[in-house]
């Protein structure tokens, strides 16, 4: 059995002249909780459909539990469960016929697990899906996915729209999923709390390119932050290698850089601060810094407030 | 009231982290006392509802420093004090913390005694169990 789930070799998708994912390449390993994080639209539902073969890449490839995503036999669908963007259901379908109807599709169904699941959710078996709450939708939709107790469970923004209760129900869903070893998850999401509760690895697509795939705790380490006063106006950062933020404020100047290296110490001594500090960075501050706009930047507040706007 | 983990999400301290400085804490002020025993990496994980690896990298950091055990068959437990580390190394493990705290108080214009005050004050806020009666090997 390969040591990845999932394995992306140079995947690629044009829609006409546009590029919604440009050859990126990484690797889910077997029994990972794997988090791929991007603005909106920057190609992660293309990406996840592109792995279920829902949607044909234009060039590279992928293998998912060791097969072509273009051509995943049946068996290997049977050990894949997918939970849709929104959660789309047959709304005309009660509950418990979408359970007859999506059991039929797997080798074993946990009946019980279903129920605890739909349970917890609040929710009748009689019920039809058409009928049901965002937050009963996708406690149904998860029911579905993980009652065949997937080996690679895929989940595209699973937590949209979701109230906090049943965020945190979709938490206990994904630690559950952990109890079987060597299941693995791919999942996409906004929320980064719950991403840093459950992900161990985690890949951020930006603007259709792939610009990390790494453990948490690496991706952690290797983004810093900086804080430098200066006795007068804070000089502009320059040419850091690296540099993925820059915020000019008065006398502070605050940088968030990539990769640091000895060389990046050096560049931030010659800037002539009055004093240096490392900032510690939450894992949303790191990736808020990657998503952003490269380089010098202004918040909304700072460019209302110059521009007299407000 | 028995010790319990939490964990904040979106902190500067990833999650691992926070789980070792509270254990380690809670060891260092007496409300955990060699012998308790800790919950599984699974319990944790499920109360905390935080991925299992997590909580395991931070258990097995704790293991390595000596300050929780794995009893074979019984769980994990809040080891008897002792030192694994030599001096020397636990002195280049505090250095550089203590040379930090006198640069950045010097630089913010606080006098020794000020420094060596509040340092008492932390100290003293700790409650350390009396007396601390630590070997060095």
């Amino acid at each position: 059995m390969s040591e990845a789930a999932i394995e992306v070799r140079g995947l690629t998708r044009f829609f006409g002249g546009k590029c919604a994912v440009d050859q990126a390449s990484f690797c889910v390993p077997r029994g990972s909780v794997f988090a791929l994080l991007g603005r909106n639209g920057s190609g992660k539902s293309t990406m996840t459909r592109m792995l279920l073969g829902l949607l044909e890449p234009t060039r590279g490839s992928a293998t998912v539990l060791g097969e072509d995503c273009r051509n995943l036999s049946p068996a290997t669908r049977g050990r894949i469960g997918y939970v849709a963007e929104g959660h789309p259901l047959i709304g005309w379908m009660r509950v418990r016929d979408l359970e007859s109807f999506q059991r039929s599709f797997y080798r074993q169904w946990d009946g019980r697990l279903f129920q605890a699941v739909i349970d917890h959710f609040g929710l009748d078996r009689k019920a039809k899906a058409g009928n049901l709450s965002r937050g009963q939708r996708a406690g149904l939709s998860l029911a579905l996915v993980l009652a065949a107790r997937p080996e690679l469970l895929v989940m595209d923004d699973p937590s949209m729209g979701l109230d906090p209760v049943a965020r945190r129900t979709l938490l206990e869903a994904m630690i559950l999923v952990t109890r079987d070893a060597g299941h693995t998850i791919f999942f996409t999401s906004h929320v980064l709390d719950d991403v840093e509760r459950v992900a161990d690895h985690v890949a951020i697509l930006d603007r259709s390119v792939l610009r990390v795939s790494a453990p948490v705790e690496v991706f952690r380490q290797r983004v810093r932050r900086w804080a430098l006063n200066f006795a007068g106006p804070a000089p502009s950062a320059g040419d850091i290698p690296g540099l993925l933020e820059a915020r000019r404020d008065g006398q502070s100047l605050r940088l968030t850089i990539a990769n640091p290296s000895p060389q990046t110490e050096r560049s931030l001594s010659e800037l002539g601060a009055l004093g240096i500090e490392e900032q510690p960075l939450s894992l949303e501050d790191a990736v808020v810094a990657y998503l952003g706009d490269r380089g010098q930047r202004q918040s909304l507040l700072q460019q209302t407030q110059e521009a007299g706007v407000l | 009231m028995p010790f319990e983990l939490t964990i904040l999400p979106g902190s500067g301290s990833p999650i691992f982290r926070q789980i070792i400085d509270q254990v380690r804490l809670a060891v260092a002020t007496g409300r955990l006392a060699p012998g308790d025993p800790l919950p599984s990496v699974r319990a944790a994980a499920e109360r905390l509802l935080v991925n299992p690896n997590t909580v395991a990298k931070a258990y097995g950091e704790l293991t390595r420093d000596g300050v929780i055990e794995s009893q074979p068959g019984r769980g994990l437990f809040v080891a008897q004090p002792r030192q694994i580390y030599t001096k020397a190394e636990r002195l280049r493990r505090l250095m550089p913390l203590a040379d930090a705290l006198v640069h950045e108080g010097v630089s913010l214009g606080f006098a020794s005694n000020e420094i060596l005050e509040f340092l008492e004050q932390r100290l003293a806020r700790m409650n350390l169990p009396e007396p601390a009666r630590r070997k060095t090997p």
